[in-house]
């Protein structure tokens, strides 16, 4: 081994590393693993009392009404991720593939496309909320004005359509991430696989199914495993959109809310419970590590180096 | 010469040894920052009778309050003072051991505060009260008395009148209820605005005896009520109509009501300062009930147990617990202060004192904000189901007793 000097270098990569290191540690391992902590203990407002083992898991898990509570909220977000797996990357890759394709106007598309991004997610609910408004949103109005009365809805209202309203809204907030990342992959493709392609084959389908597809398995890797972070850790848009308690009736509740609510309490609730709410986060935490674990070595294994 | 510089030097050192003892500067934090103006006048006028004593106003945003508030507590750097909310909400406050019990040897003028105002800012384990009550609210139907003389209405006198009323104002092609039920909270306003006098005085007491449960026909045939009306005479889509797009309708003259809280007065004057306001508790069965309007306290000005300034800051809540604050407090802030003896120059507010003097408490709040569930996040999401045609009142009412039972001692049998 060779003797680690305290060169120059050596000082330098020290100084290097060592800031972020103890921010990291600081703000990131620190809250987490206190948070493991905070879980096992009974608290009373904001004040630590006895330690109870598992028992704040086993409340939220097992004990009314935190069990349904609980479940609903992971319902409601695998609904999520299962719909904006569709909705925000599988639209995503098709944009993509047009915009790569140059289709006309394709300059103008491309910022089009990714200008949603860039905007604030508190303006975004705030105007797909007035999109939704029952009597003067442009959604019942446009229907109205088409003769469809019957399909003007109070959406935010109701249990059946509330979720995938927001749904709706977050997939077109979002929908340019996915189709950068895809376009990115799509232009890395080598032009002499493409050329070669063309040879044998006039079929669009054959040449995204059997060339593209599989050439930006990076691509499909980097927007599914973040999609599936996001779907869990979902909280802006419900929260403004739905409100703290999910409105209606837990219709729009999803882990975030649940976790918060649970955690810091609301002004109906007038609770706070630490101990539940780090034990949700715990939870949560480990089921997203573990899932997104999972999804990355699965996808990473079908990548192909070219 | 020499003993006079250090007769000087004495003195200057005294000067500097004092000098925190003079100048104490206070921090109070609130959740209304619509109110920081009036509050910097409250402060000029203490300030000016109490030199020495410098107060800082500082608000945060009113949904998460009482989580920053504990937060900071729990840190050491909370505020000397600090307005917090009432009953379970102070309860989480208050039970940490971060506010200072209060009483009448360090508040003389809570002697003369009404029970109800003082039970509000108590714990319910030790009795003491930790907070000055600042206001009580007041839930019933808030009419545009244009809208009403245009129209030759007048306020009902029974539930059947109430239901003409909104057939009337229908034909007028007005709205007749502005409400909308999208916002969690606003369920709740709207069922015991609209629905106290049909459950009633007795209704109550038997409830709070722990001689009835929710599955109390007079609470369910309420609620029944309640969502009749609703369907047949809130706005169209109401279930997917927000809070503010709510007021709006009504500030706007497109409604005739609103079922809500007498803080919502100031709030349509202001957003449409033409509009003349009237109000009424909504009626009972027959024109014979007791009309009653839901009121409750909103909140109440604690200190924090461990600020190194106490004598001030008590001081200063003394101050905020006199008659010449509370006289200040419903002039300028038009809200119904909980000061004995404040007279109201507004006349909205002294109809509201007079509709007060028949009242029961807003429920949820003052009484099933203790546990989880909350009655108010129970009855929340059970309202919207009614509206939405997925539930009865009597299911409500088994879901309230059943999920209240879960903390609270009278149903668990």
């Amino acid at each position: 081994m060779p003797k680690l000097r305290m060169t120059g270098r050596g000082l330098w990569i020290t100084f290097l590393i060592v800031p972020p290191l103890a921010f990291v540690a600081l703000f990131i391992v620190y809250p987490i693993i206190s948070a493991f902590a905070y879980a096992f203990f009974d608290w009373q407002g904001l004040k630590r009392l006895d330690f109870v083992g598992l028992e704040n898991f086993h409340t939220v898990l097992f004990v009314e009404p935190y069990r349904s509570w609980t479940l609903n909220a992971f319902k409601n977000n695998i609904i999520v991720f299962f719909a904006l797996m569709v909705l925000q990357n599988g639209l995503g890759f098709i944009l993509a593939y047009a915009l790569w394709r140059e289709l006309p106007g394709a300059r103008f598309h491309r910022i089009a496309v990714f200008l949603p991004v860039v905007l604030s997610t508190i303006i975004v609910a705030y105007l797909f909320k007035l999109f939704y408004h029952p009597l003067f949103g442009v959604v019942n109005i446009s229907l109205r004005g088409l003769g469809l009365d019957g399909l003007a809805q109070p959406w935010l209202g109701q249990s059946g359509t509330a979720l995938w309203s927001i749904i709706a809204a977050q997939a077109w907030h979002m929908v340019g991430f996915p189709t950068l990342v895809f376009l990115a992959g799509m232009q890395r493709i080598p032009g002499e696989i493409l050329d070669a392609v063309r040879m044998e084959t006039e079929s669009e389908w054959v040449k995204i199914t059997q060339i593209v597809w599989p050439l930006v398995a990076p691509s499909a890797t980097i927007v599914f495993t973040l999609l599936f972070v996001g779907a869990f850790n979902w909280f802006e848009l419900p929260y403004i959109m739905g409100g703290l308690d999910g409105s209606p009736f837990g219709s729009t509740d999803v882990l975030g809310l649940y976790f918060y609510r649970t955690a810091f309490g609301n002004v109906s609730a007038g609770q706070q419970d630490f101990g539940l709410g780090s034990a949700l986060a715990v939870l949560i935490f480990l089921f997203i590590a573990a899932i997104a674990t999972v999804i990355t070595v699965r996808l990473r294994a079908r990548e192909i180096q070219i | 010469m020499k003993t006079n510089l250090i007769r000087i030097g004495a003195a200057l050192g005294a000067v500097l040894v004092a000098a925190p003892a003079f100048a104490q500067d206070l921090t109070l934090w609130s959740w209304r920052q619509e109110d920081r103006a009036a509050y910097e006048q409250f402060i000029e006028t203490f300030e000016a009778a109490n030199p020495g004593i410098t107060v800082t106003f500082e608000t945060f945003e009113a949904t998460n309050y009482n989580t920053i508030l504990s937060t900071a507590l729990a840190g050491g750097t909370g505020p000397d003072l600090a307005m917090v909310r009432a009953y379970g909400g102070l309860e989480n406050v208050a039970s940490a051991g971060y506010l200072e019990p209060l009483s009448t040897e360090t508040v003389p003028a809570l002697a003369d505060f009404s029970a109800a105002s003082l039970a509000a800012e108590s714990m319910r384990s030790d009795g003491q009260v930790y907070a000055v009550p600042f206001a009580s609210q007041t839930q019933f139907v808030i009419y545009n008395k244009a809208i009403f003389d245009a129209n030759g209405l007048e306020e009902p006198q029974s539930w059947a009148d109430l239901e003409a009323l909104g057939q009337s104002l229908k034909d007028a092609g007005v709205i007749p209820f502005a409400n909308g039920t999208a916002t969690a909270w606003q369920n709740e306003t709207v069922t015991f605005g609209l629905g106290s006098s049909l459950m009633g005085k007795d209704f109550y007491e038997d409830l709070i005896a722990g001689e009835t449960d929710f599955t109390d026909e007079r609470f369910t045939s309420a609620l029944a009520a309640v969502a009749d009306v609703a369907a047949d005479y809130f706005p169209d889509g109401f279930i997917g109509l927000d809070y503010p797009s709510a007021q709006q309708l009504f500030s706007s003259g497109l409604a005739g009501m609103f079922i809500g809280g007498s803080y919502e007065l100031a709030n349509f004057q202001n957003q449409n300062p033409d509009i003349e306001l009237g109000m009424f508790a909504a009626p009972g069965e027959t024109a014979e009930d007791e009309k009653l309007v839901a009121v409750y306290f909103d909140g109440g000005y604690a200190v924090n147990a461990a600020t190194p300034n106490k004598d001030a800051a008590i001081t200063f809540v003394n101050y905020l617990a006199s008659q010449e604050f509370g006289q200040a407090f419903a002039n300028t802030l038009n809200n119904i202060s909980t000061v004995p003896g404040v007279t109201f120059d507004n006349p909205l507010l002294g109809e509201v004192a007079e509709l007060n003097q028949s009242s029961i408490p807003y429920l949820m709040l003052a009484h099933f904000r203790y546990g989880e569930p909350s009655g108010s996040v129970l009855i929340q999401g059970e309202m919207q189901k009614l509206f939405a045609g997925e539930t009865t009142p009597e299911a409500i009412g088994e879901v309230l007793t059943t999920g209240l039972a879960a903390w609270y001692e009278p149903f668990q049998n």
